[in-house]
């Protein structure tokens, strides 16, 4: 129980602290170009349903169907607006950072190998390699009105990336047997293999100028969330993987003598 | 008392890979339920609420 504890503790350190630093750079970054893509994406207006017959114009306002994409908040206008945005996308990002904590103290915890701040910037940056690069390789990070495949094939072909790279990475760092290490590699490279899914056509509202900065605000962003997420979780996780080290070495003393 | 303290260490050690492995798939299974519900879900709230930061940790969004 005290492990749990110390352990959700840890995640929850250094879940807020990235999930902190996250939100102020994506406020800098990441964010400016969500709020000036979605201005593109308004402007693509839902198929007028103006060319319906007269008189029945009331019954096809209520009525509109248009497939395009919504945005729950849209541009947001006055300051309460903005700063309840401001305040949810802290909250996610907060979450975020305290699920893939927990994720990753517990790959920690497993390996049991020695960790600290200077090697858990290593299992940072597999964590970044893992959910950030790989799933990037075939689904770049995306602003609203982009044009996408079906959002369910993309939200699983990513989580078969990121599982993927993360389970290869894994039996590279630590398996011995070279078919473990052999099925985990494949594992990595068959999403990709496979392919990602997109759509017919790639055309979308948004300037590839926009897109193209994106991605590079969105991967930057992300490779400081997880070195703070991965140094913290490593600082913090070392005194629990160092006990279950040191235990062995304390038991061969004796019978040394 | 050299058999008892190899006793006690044997039985801490397996103790504690249970702990081990008892802590680490609560923290799994509570860190997948907390990245489902801010990458994943599709309920228009969760999605509205969490839009921001699942376009900048590129997410698939919408």
């Amino acid at each position: 129980m005290d492990l749990i504890r110390r352990l959700f503790t840890a995640a929850l350190v250094a879940g807020v602290l990235s999930g902190t630093a996250a939100s102020v750079v994506q406020q800098a970054t990441t964010v400016p170009l969500i709020l000036e893509a979605e201005k593109y994406e308004v402007v693509t207006p839902p198929p007028a349903p103006a060319v319906a017959a007269p008189g029945a114009a009331a019954a096809a306002e209520s009525h509109q169907h248009g497939p395009v994409r919504e945005v729950g908040e849209g541009v947001p206008t006055t300051l309460d607006e903005a700063m309840q945005r401001i305040g949810l996308t802290i909250v996610s990002n907060l979450l975020t950072g305290v699920a893939y904590a927990l994720l990753l103290s517990a790959a920690m915890l497993l390996a049991g190998r020695p960790v600290d701040a200077r090697r858990g910037l290593v299992w940072g940056a597999g964590g970044f390699v893992a959910v950030s690069l790989a799933p990037s390789f075939g689904l770049p990070p995306e602003l609203p009105g982009m044009a996408g495949a079906d959002l369910e094939l993309r939200q699983l072909w990513w989580l078969a990336a990121a599982a993927g790279a993360g389970v290869g990475m894994a039996a590279l760092a630590f398996a011995r047997n070279r078919l473990v290490i052999a099925a985990a590699v494949i594992a990595a490279a068959l999403p990709h293999l496979v392919g990602a899914p997109h759509p017919e056509s790639a055309e979308g509202a948004v300037p590839p100028e926009l897109a193209a900065h994106f991605v590079t605000a969105s991967l930057g962003s992300a490779a400081l969330f997880w070195a703070i997420l991965g140094a913290t979780c490593g600082w913090l996780i070392s005194g629990l993987v160092g006990e279950a080290e040191h235990r062995p070495a304390l038991r061969v003393q004796p019978g040394a003598r | 008392m050299t058999t008892r303290s190899i006793h006690t260490a044997a039985g801490s050690a397996t103790r504690s890979a249970a702990q081990t492995a008892v802590a680490a798939f609560a923290a799994i299974l509570l860190g997948s339920f907390l990245l489902y519900g801010v990458g994943f879900a599709q309920p228009q709230q969760i999605h509205d609420a969490a839009h921001d930061a699942r376009h900048s940790f590129a997410f698939p969004c919408h």
